[in-house]
């Protein structure tokens, strides 16, 4: 074992089914490497598990690299961890300190029910999505792409609220379990472009609308959100698209 | 070995107007018919998003399968540079004619010309698309889209949207495939993976799949199936996809006799965070784009244990400057990696384990300042320090090649068509536009226009032959089919031995990388071959599988995947032995030139080998489609 190989105590939320209720269990793991991943520390775990005959913990990944918004995590109370900016499979064991407990659990919301130990249903993000998040063309309708210019301000406005990878932290963190900040990020991302904004209030109201019928929180600015996403997703957004919302609500779009 | 020549089903005609021809002599099917027909497209990438979008706004009735949470999260998702298309918006001299031609060249004359021809074709409506969808990509001051450069391409002809074009891609691929669920349309089943194609008289009627969460299998009927479940890169364990990337669902219909194509072509990509220790899970890729500014070099002296800025400039060799003075660092990928791999054989290899070169940007740095770095890079930069705790911005990056993407796949005609009629194969699943090397970012490219502009043309010729004739879920065969895959996951679990999947995963991963890796030659071949089907026999006497199969079950799931690896693995060594010839990302030691360069053998291996299924234990037989090259002469590549 090299000097800076740590041991660590693991406290993990088992839970064998949607249905079944979930508990808390103790784990150790030796010999982590601080160059590896903190999803792959759980390999470790889980392998030390296979080995013994007992269920591995199962937890959503896949890129592992930041990018698909499919690793989730509370980790000691803090969605995907604590690096700023970082998501779960980004974040790394350099981070932790020999002899550390680490507290991992699932996201908690009443719109993303866990369905195994750390892996949670968000299927509801895609139904916000289906309400409204779309520009409603079909293919073969396009005309050239330089045909509308698109200033490069509103252009990079845009990709910010795009780079909204849809992983659920903002859900996981807020106190009141509210999708606002995910589901601004892709009001503002149309809006800010002209091809979007043709749609706009009408989007927003329609998207907002689902959120409130799947059972997510309402917004009071709390900010937890946008400390927690891994992708720097502005609040600002919310600002937008509560624009949006009020015009679309009053002109009954 | 039989010379049954393949059907292309190229059609007449100069090249440049094969593509319009065939869609206007295509049959085209009523829209008030077209609800009749049902398409399942399995995965939901761009090739399968953009083509289940676009299917159904055509009126068809279809349905999407993939095995994340959410169509959103393929692994296209991941893919960081950017989308080539011939617009020539820079006027630097780029055409459909030119991006064409760098396919077939960067491709080592081994993918077909007219494929690559409609490829270049389309590629401008792709961009066009994206934009209407709400993409947004790079623009520059004036308000217009901004391009880069890539290698193999003289031109700046790739679009992007910072250093996340696949995800910006995807999601407009993926709002199009919400809007068409939002009006009932489309049902997608997420979290369900395909186990199965079945087929009835030879021809693809539905599939079967298990549901990830509940373990059930079901069974799915229809008047096509499309697989767009990407590359299988992941057979080598370690490389830039995805976890859950697999060959499976291609695997599976090569098994019910689609022929698998070219399987020995892989990409190694040449700018990869190098491995750093035993537990690694998998490699991460920085973008090729930064070989724009980036430039490689090691020491000039071997054993050179000195940090890099401790080394003065003329004891370093920037040895893709001095090699190919007129590409220098854009040399295209194969070229790049099997330098790197040169100067780390030669024991000029940099970083703690020797495996590794600098990438380094000072010099852009200095020239074009640390604003204009950040802003072409920032995420990459950053992503990089996450991984290594290295700053690149002060000293160079390390890299090293890894496994990236598979040129081979399913074998297709010109309709998108595999051998097994009404089965298609889209995107990275087909071998089709790339021969034996793809250019960078031409993979997105690939995979938006089979969704976005083929499949919808063609499947059309398949339907005007194969109207609708009410076979359903109760025909004999999907019982079958289904409790085949059934008894398959049984048996998995039924093993009970002692070692976890992971562990005959890697193991795989250590010799496909060693004897089917960037050099390849006759013997290490052989071993593979030999001890690939050893492997699979420990395999299947000892591995362990935790828990059951009515619930979540990642061990069953990733055991699944990997016995078709243990499969395919072989086959591809077996394809790379019969090629006798160095071409693109195939380098057989045994053939090069005096300068280290691959050689073809136009004589010999001026094909595509197509692969046809004889059974698991014996030797699969080669099929040949020959390939001619009229428009584009055949010659050897040269990027001095
Ligand atoms: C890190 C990285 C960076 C890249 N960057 C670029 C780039 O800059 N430019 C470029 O052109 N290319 C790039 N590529 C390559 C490119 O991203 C891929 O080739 C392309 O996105 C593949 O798209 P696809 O639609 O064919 O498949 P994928 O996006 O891989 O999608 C596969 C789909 O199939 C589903 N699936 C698989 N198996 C099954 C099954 N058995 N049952 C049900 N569903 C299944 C999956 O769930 C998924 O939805 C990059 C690749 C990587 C790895
Ligand atoms: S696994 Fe993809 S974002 Fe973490």
């Amino acid at each position: 074992m090299s000097n800076n190989n740590m041991n660590l105590n693991l406290k993990i939320w088992r839970q064998p089914k949607k249905s079944a209720p979930g508990k808390m269990v103790d784990y150790k793991v030796s010999d982590i490497s601080p160059d590896m991943s903190f999803l792959e520390m759980l390999d470790v775990l889980n392998i030390q598990l296979v080995e013994k005959g007992e269920d591995p913990v199962v937890f959503d990944h896949d890129c592992r690299e930041g990018i698909c918004g499919m690793c989730s995590l509370m980790i000691n109370g803090q969605a995907h961890g604590p690096e700023d900016r970082t998501t779960t499979c980004q974040l790394h064991m350099r981070k932790f300190r020999d002899g550390d407990t680490i507290v991992v659990e699932p996201w908690r919301a009443k719109a993303f029910p866990v369905l195994k130990d750390l892996m949670v249903d968000r299927t509801a993000f895609d139904e916000i999505i289906s309400a409204g998040g779309f520009i409603s063309v079909n293919t073969g309708n396009a005309p050239d792409a330089n045909a509308i210019p698109i200033s490069k301000e509103n252009a990079d406005l845009s990709m910010d609220a795009a780079a909204c990878i849809g992983c659920g932290a903002c859900v996981a963190s807020c106190k009141n379990a509210s999708a606002m900040l995910f589901v601004s990020a892709k009001v503002s991302q149309f809006s800010l472009l002209p091809q979007g904004k043709v749609e706009s209030s009408e989007r927003a109201v329609n998207m907002v609308n689902k959120m409130d019928e799947l059972g997510f929180g309402n917004c009071t600015n709390e900010a937890e959100c946008e400390a927690s996403c891994p992708k720097g997703i502005s609040i600002s957004n919310i600002a937008r698209m509560n624009r949006e919302y009020t015009v679309g609500s009053i002109t009954g779009k | 070995m039989s010379e049954k020549k393949l059907d292309s089903k190229i059609p007449e005609g100069p090249i440049q107007e094969k593509w319009d021809n065939h869609k206007f002599s295509t049959k085209l099917i009523n829209p008030a018919n077209k609800r009749k027909y049902k398409i399942l497209v399995v995965g939901t990438g761009l090739a399968g998003s953009s083509a289940a979008a676009t299917l159904s706004e055509l009126g068809y009735k279809v349905e999407a399968f993939c095995i994340q949470d959410s169509p959103r999260r393929a692994h296209s998702i991941a893919a960081q540079g950017g989308i080539n298309a011939a617009k020539n918006y820079t006027n630097d001299g780029d055409s459909i004619w030119r991006l064409f031609y760098d396919t077939v060249k960067g491709g080592d004359y081994r993918a077909r010309e007219a494929n690559v021809y409609r490829l270049a074709q389309v590629s401008a409506n792709i961009i066009d698309q994206c934009a209407a969808q709400g993409v947004p990509f790079a623009r520059d001051y004036g308000g217009y889209l901004a391009n880069r450069s890539f290698g193999g391409a003289q031109v700046s002809r790739t679009f992007y949207a910072r250093g996340q074009t696949g995800q910006q891609l995807l999601l407009g691929a993926y709002s199009s495939l919400q809007k068409e669920v939002s009006k009932g349309k489309i049902k997608v089943h997420t979290r369900c993976e395909l186990v199965d194609v079945v087929t009835v008289d030879g021809r693809a009627r539905g599939i079967i799949t298990r549901d990830i969460v509940s373990g059930e299998f079901q069974k799915h009927a229809a008047d096509a199936v499309l697989l767009c479940t990407g590359g299988y890169g992941n057979v080598y364990y370690l490389s830039t996809n995805a976890m859950a990337s697999n060959a499976s669902a291609a695997w599976r219909a090569y098994k019910k006799g689609a022929y698998f194509a070219n399987p020995c072509f892989t990409q190694i990509h040449p700018t990869c965070i190098p491995v750093h220790g035993d537990h690694q899970s998998k490699l991460t890729l920085m973008s090729e784009s930064l070989r724009n500014d980036g430039r490689v070099w090691v020491p000039k002296n071997k054993d050179d244990t000195r940090k890099p800025q401790d080394i003065p400039e003329d004891e370093r060799d920037y040895y893709l400057e001095r090699i190919y003075p007129s590409f220098g660092n854009l040399v295209p990928r194969d070229v790049a990696s099997r330098n790197a791999k040169a100067q780390v054989d030669l024991g000029k290899g940099v970083g703690e384990t020797g495996v590794a070169v600098y990438l380094d940007f000072k010099d852009a740095i200095e020239r074009d300042g640390k604003d204009a770095i950040e802003a072409r890079y920032g995420n990459l930069f950053e992503m990089y320090q996450r991984i290594t705790d290295d700053d690149p911005y002060v000293v160079p990056m390390r890299i090293y090649p890894a496994v990236h993407y598979t040129m081979g796949g399913l074998w297709v005609d010109y309709n998108l068509m595999t051998t097994v009629p009404g089965l298609f194969a889209l995107g990275e699943a087909n071998f089709s536009d790339h021969g034996a090397n793809r250019l960078g970012a031409s993979a997105l490219m690939q995979g938006l226009a089979d969704g976005y502009f083929v499949i919808p043309y063609t499947i059309g010729g398949f339907f005007a032959e194969n109207t609708p004739d009410g076979l359903d879920e109760n025909h004999p065969a999907f019982e079958e089919a289904l409790n085949e895959s059934k008894s398959i996951f049984e048996k998995l679990l039924s093993v009970n031995g002692t070692t976890p999947v992971d562990h005959f995963h890697r193991e795989l991963g250590k010799i496909m990388w060693e004897y089917v890796g960037m050099g390849r030659d006759q013997e290490g071949l052989k071993k593979a071959i030999e001890e690939i089907p050893q492997l699979r026999k420990k395999f299947w006497s000892d591995v362990k599988i935790p828990g059951e199969g009515n619930q979540i079950n990642v061990e069953l799931e990733k055991a699944a995947r990997v016995a078709d690896f243990l499969e395919l693995g072989e086959l591809m060594a077996r394809d790379a032995l019969d090629r006798n010839e160095s071409c693109g990302g195939h380098f057989r030691e045994e053939s090069q030139t005096p300068e280290n360069e691959a050689l073809r053998n136009d004589e010999d291996y001026c094909h595509v080998s197509a692969w046809e299924f004889k059974g698991v234990d014996n030797s699969p037989e080669k099929h040949k489609e020959e390939l001619n090259f009229e428009y584009v002469k055949l010659s050897q590549r040269s990027y001095k």
